[in-house]
């Protein structure tokens, strides 16, 4: 019998994707798509998810988990954290399970610090003598001394993260799943919460880790499985995963084919070819918050007057901005080009992390050649705006702006 | 480093397998995680009060003014039969129970939607939220129960010993909501109509329940018939405890307990089969 803290056979998780704007239905909409079907099948998509994924982790091992937004990591986190059910194939962890998917689940804004932490202690599964025995600790760590008898709607959100991840790090399990949590926080908290998970996995526990923070992840594990499309694609040695994973998005981001497309709507006497997307001050070419990128936009031929206009969407279908080359500026270079694109260089990626989606137009004089939604997807990841750290856009839309602020106090975090 | 000293337990072993179809109600993981029932329960009451001006006197209000208003139109103005006591404290014994079973299924059944962003975060036993809301509401009705102490001093209701049941009755009216919060927080996660069905469905069952009225004329078989509405042995019970009305605890309570029970287990069956894809669908 084999020891392991972790056994992960032939897991698999489909989601269904229906038609429907909305996941849940309401009875009226069951009661129609169920009459519907009598006729013909409903148009449902599925989507693995995660496709006959399996690994063993032995006790004690840190093992960080890498790959695209989509590819699976945050679903299999959940499978083990036993907050959603596999489709097929089995898991068995051996020990207490501790998982950070997401700071501040169950911090409710009226409660005070002081009852935030039993409240969320309870959650993640301590009973009351063990959160008095570590409660000291906890606020120590989070450095909130002052503020625990006051609510934590009063509190900055540096404070609250700090809070929330002092609490999930002082649960002690014997597996901890922790899910890219420590991109929120400033860079001296989040040094503090790796030297916290360092601990634990020196601490011979087992630490499942997910990151698009290679640097991170690079520290801290010993092993990476880098995961593509729902299943395994390299898992190993942890530069070994890391370089597989980088050397993919390179090729990823150097070629988007869209010659395959056929939903495509225009004239067609040109055509873009290819868009590449990519930082130019990043050799993986991954897309950081506030740092430059490049739009790339390859032609199958020149025209009279041609200009290129993309819209950026975010993943809630909203536009974040348009930009085109219609209006020409000083600082723009026109020229004859062997093999024709158009080149977009984006000084400060200002906008949030997350996934874009890029629809194109392509007009010439006489009207539009080429238009593609969906034509390109890419991530941003977290990066600084102005010295300021910016974290997933929870609330406040997609934009970054570059501010500078004078005021009574200096705010904590 | 941690200076506590953890019993050293055998490693728990936990499997994760997918759904398959209804199984056990396996209420074992709810009961490891009473305390966080504790928390949820007197976060919700922290919660609900908080920012109001009155507090808890609101759980004190909502049966008097109700009880107000019903010995006005009701009493005064229908001049509905009150079997012989006076129409205040007769409405009262009836709004009593009934603001606790009404506001106790309608916060259970919305638990669980309003923390879907625990659910998706977070494993605990779902069935926790829904559980807790009931017992926030009971918390109400325990504040207002205080109410009984002036109203009978003041109506020269003499209490008897016929008082002493009336947890038993606190206990059936907690089960019947509980099974409908169980049963209808599940049915919101997928149907969000649960929302707009539940305002309908509290004011028919209030007048399915003789909360205004008084059903103690009513003949077999029809009476235990009735009392299959399991707030009607509820009501009744109350009055009986109370004020010494109606019939005492009999066939009716029976069919009102059957029913509560059905209630219970169905409502956490269904509760149990939903927790399956919840995180997906809510």
């Amino acid at each position: 019998m084999s020891q392991y803290a972790i056994k992960v056979s032939d897991l698999s998780k489909r989601y269904i994707i229906g038609n429907t704007t909305s996941s849940y239905g309401t009875l009226a909409e069951t009661i129609v798509s169920v009459v519907k079907t009598r006729g013909s099948r409903p148009e449902r998509r599925e989507m693995w998810a995660v496709r006959d994924v399996s690994f063993e982790i032995p006790p004690g091992e840190t093992v960080g988990f890498i790959g695209r937004n989509g590819a699976g990591k945050s679903t299999i986190l959940k499978i083990l954290s036993r907050i959603t059910k596999p489709t097929s194939g089995e898991a068995s962890l051996r020990g207490r399970v501790g998982a950070l998917l997401e700071v501040g689940t169950g911090f409710h804004g009226e409660l005070t610090g002081r009852e935030n932490v039993y409240m969320n202690g309870a959650l993640l599964g301590l009973t009351r003598s063990e959160i008095d025995a570590r409660f000291d600790d906890i606020v120590a760590f989070a450095e909130v001394e002052e503020f625990l008898d006051t609510p934590v709607k009063r509190y900055s959100s540096g404070m609250m993260v700090r809070l929330a991840f002092s609490v999930a790090a002082h649960l002690e399990p014997e597996i901890l799943l922790v899910d890219e949590v420590l991109a929120v926080g400033d860079l001296a908290f989040q040094r503090k919460c790796l030297g916290k998970i360092t601990e634990v996995a020196s601490a011979g526990r087992t630490v499942l880790f997910v990151s698009h923070n290679m640097a991170i992840i690079q520290a801290l594990c010993t092993r990476g499985i880098y995961l593509n499309h729902g299943g395994v694609h390299t898992d190993g040695p942890i530069d070994h995963a890391v370089g597989a994973y980088l050397r993919s998005l390179e090729q990823q981001s150097e070629a988007l084919d869209l010659s395959l497309r056929t939903d495509r709507r225009g004239l067609g006497e040109i055509r873009v070819s290819e868009i590449a997307i990519r930082s130019p001050s990043d050799a993986s070419g991954t897309l950081t918050t506030g740092r430059p990128a490049e739009f790339v936009f390859k032609l199958t031929g020149v025209m009279n007057a041609i200009t290129i206009t993309f819209v950026i969407y975010d993943q809630l279908g909203h536009p974040v901005t348009k930009v085109s080359s219609a209006q020409p500026a000083p600082q723009d270079i026109w020229e004859a080009q062997d093999e024709p694109h158009f080149e977009c260089l984006v000084e400060a990626l200002a906008i949030v992390p997350g996934r874009y989606r890029l629809d194109y137009t392509l007009s010439s004089g006489v009207g539009d050649q080429d238009h593609l939604e969906g034509a390109a997807y890419f991530d941003v990841v977290e990066g600084i705006v102005g010295g300021r750290p910016v974290s997933m856009g929870e609330w406040g839309g997609d934009l970054v702006l570059t501010t500078r602020w004078r005021g009574p106090t200096a705010g904590v975090s | 480093m941690s200076t506590l000293a953890e019993p050293h337990l055998e490693p728990q072993e936990t499997t994760i397998v997918p759904p398959s179809g209804w199984f056990a109600l396996d209420l074992a993981p709810t009961w490891e995680y009473r305390q966080l029932l504790f928390f949820l329960t007197w976060r919700d009451l922290k919660v609900r009060y908080k920012q109001t001006a009155l507090g808890a006197g609101w759980a004190i209000l909502q049966p008097l003014l109700a009880t107000i208003i019903f010995t006005v139109f009701f009493g005064r103005v229908a001049h509905l039969s009150s079997e012989g006591v006076p129409y205040v404290i007769f409405a009262f014994a009836g709004t009593l129970p009934w603001t606790y079973f009404a506001n106790a299924m309608t916060n259970g059944s919305n638990s669980l939607v309003a923390a879907a962003s625990m659910i998706t975060k977070v494993y605990f036993p779902r069935m926790a939220l829904p559980i807790s809301a009931v017992f926030g509401c009971a918390v109400d009705f325990l504040c207002a129960a205080v109410l009984l102490i002036p109203l009978m001093a003041w109506y020269g209701e003499a209490p008897t010993w016929r008082l002493l049941a009336l947890p038993a009755f606190f206990l059936l009216a907690t089960g019947a909501a509980l099974g409908m919060a169980l049963f209808l927080s599940a049915l919101n996660v997928s149907y969000r109509d649960v929302k707009y069905v539940i305002p309908f469905l509290t004011q028919m069952w209030m007048f399915a329940t003789p909360v205004v009225y008084s059903a103690a004329n009513l003949k077999q078989p029809w009476r235990t018939l009735y009392g299959l509405n399991p707030m009607v042995g509820v009501v009744e019970g109350f009055r009986w405890a109370i004020i010494g009305t109606g019939p005492a605890p009999g066939l009716t309570t029976l069919a009102s307990v059957g029913t509560t029970v059905v209630l219970l287990i169905g409502g956490a069956a269904y509760l149990r089969h939903v927790d399956q894809s919840m995180a997906d669908v809510i």
